[in-house]
């Protein structure tokens, strides 16, 4: 039954019910149904069904493509806006950062040759403004309270210490867990800290450098942050602390033959 | 599709059609004004219908949230009743839900590359509901009961009316939450320090019991509206009332 150029006198009718129905002064919407259709009931050929659907799935296919190419830079754009933000944080300030891959248990600038950077674990090292290493941000999530908490931390290997710590995604209990964004004193409790960090009850420590006050109410959530960090760093401190040696000696090398 | 739209279409068609036979051109039966109207608050498809809940409940926790969800759904209805509308006559009944979800999908994709684009944090706050509007009965309900019949003009009228009732129903509920939940509107504090909010209301719990009492309100008031003129019928407002005058 074809509808074409039909207006239908009630929604939800059947199509191809003729209008005499209404004309013919049937009191009945349901009898009005079984009224005989004046126009000879034709199958719609199946090609016509495919090719409908073919054509406005390619109509469809087509408009996506030009919107994603509008919007996919601008999404990258905000993505590195936000890690940017992130690591000046964690990093307080630094005046650039560079990246840099964990490639078979050493830290490299560079790609190896034919890598795919997607799958790479990577930190970040930031440096001030005379090109000093100010320390390295170091990003990493485990299951929190909720949901995968993911939060960004920055480490000065030279002295040993955390810089800060910042959460990126936490889908927390609002009012109680997601105080580890919210509350800034546990946020900036983080700078200074030597790890491997111990949670302590609040007003329980003992002043201690390892130590960390956790949130009264957000016990699970508080230790998801603190394993994170230590997780993190218990891999990746013997390969930082191997990439600024070997830095340091390079350098030395590099000043000896100048001063030679 | 939808049991409200059919039924008011019965019954308008019952007293008025068969006292005027065939005066009535089918799909004329209401003004334009009614179509809209009928989205926005008669037929509100969220508080009446019942339909477009499952956002209604996730995301209204704040009043940014509910109306970035609240005009990414008129978009998408609008921009799919506006094609349904124009194609009806080639698209063949068979595939026309199809049509209509593809229809609706690329409109939802649309919106979702779009808001990521530009308001980043409100995407990752909307998370899966965004393209979970592909899924909400009321677009798919308009497309099959309204715009798949009735002319442009009034497919979109009528996506504007239900698309603004849902605005208004998905704010109503945001700001409770957000007012009773964080104590603010829009981010701005209303209430001071001094107030402690009610946590429960921006956590899943409070959506429930915001659309309970909400509705509770709602049919209450409707109830006392229908009391108030019992044996006339108030509703064919279209054609049949103003035969009436």
């Amino acid at each position: 039954m074809s509808r074409r150029g039909r207006k239908l006198p009630i929604a939800g009718q059947p199509s191809g019910e003729a209008p005499k129905a209404d004309e013919a002064g049937s009191t009945d919407v349901a009898e009005s149904k079984t009224a005989p259709a004046e126009v000879s009931v034709t199958e719609v050929p199946s090609w016509r069904l495919v090719t409908t659907l073919a054509a406005a799935g390619a109509l469809a296919g087509l408009a996506i493509v030009l919107v994603f190419s509008w919007a996919e830079p601008r999404i990258e754009a905000h993505r590195a806006e936000a890690l940017r933000a992130a690591i000046g944080e964690v990093l307080r300030g630094p005046e650039r950062y560079e990246t840099l891959f964990v490639v078979e248990g050493a830290l490299s600038a560079s790609l190896p040759v034919g890598a795919d950077s997607a799958g790479l674990d990577r930190i970040y090292e930031g440096f001030d403004p005379t090109g000093r290493p100010m320390g390295f941000a170091i990003a990493g999530g485990l299951p929190g309270y909720q949901d995968i908490v993911r939060l960004i931390f920055g480490f000065d290997a030279e002295r040993g210490e955390l810089l800060g710590m910042k959460v990126l995604e936490s889908k927390e209990t609002p009012g109680l867990g997601d105080k580890i964004e919210k509350d800034s004193a546990f946020v900036s409790s983080f700078r200074g800290v030597v790890p491997p960090i111990e949670g302590v009850k609040a007003g329980e420590g003992t002043g201690g450098e390892h130590e960390v006050d956790m949130i009264t109410g957000a016990t699970i959530s508080s230790r998801t942050v603190i394993a994170v960090i230590n997780q993190r760093l218990e891999t990746l401190r013997p390969i930082i602390e191997a990439y600024v040696r070997e830095r340091a000696a390079a350098k030395a090398a590099v000043g000896a033959e100048a001063g030679r | 599709m939808t049991g409200p739209e059919n039924a008011t279409e019965l019954v308008r068609h019952a007293p008025g059609a068969h006292e005027a036979g065939a005066a009535i051109l089918p799909g004329r039966t209401t003004t334009p004004g009614y179509d809209f109207l009928r989205g926005v608050w008669r037929e509100n498809p969220v508080l009446v219908q019942m339909l477009g809940l499952c956002p209604a409940l996730a995301v209204t926790n704040t009043v940014a949230n509910s109306l970035a969800m609240g005009l990414a759904t008129f978009f998408v209805l609008t921009g799919s009743s506006l094609l349904v509308s124009t194609f009806k006559n080639w698209i063949p009944k068979e595939v026309r839900i199809a049509s209509f979800i593809l229809i609706i999908a690329t409109f939802v994709t649309i919106a979702d590359l779009t808001l990521a684009a530009v308001v980043p944090d409100i995407h990752k706050a909307l998370g899966a509901f965004i393209a979970l509007i592909v899924v909400n009965c009321m677009i798919l309900g308009r497309q099959e009961a309204f715009a798949s019949k009735r002319p442009v003009g009034r497919a979109l009228l009528d996506a504007f009316g239900t698309g603004f009732g849902f605005i208004i129903a998905m704010v109503m509920m945001g700001s409770i939450r957000e007012l009773l939940g964080n104590g603010s509107l829009l981010g701005y504090s209303v209430f001071g320090d001094s107030f402690e909010p009610w946590i429960i209301m921006i956590l899943p719990p409070g959506g429930f019991l915001t659309l309970g009492l909400i509705l509770i309100v709602f049919g209450w008031w409707r109830g006392r509206k229908a009391a108030e003129v019992p044996r006339v019928r108030r509703w064919p407002h279209g054609v049949a009332s103003r035969r009436a005058a």
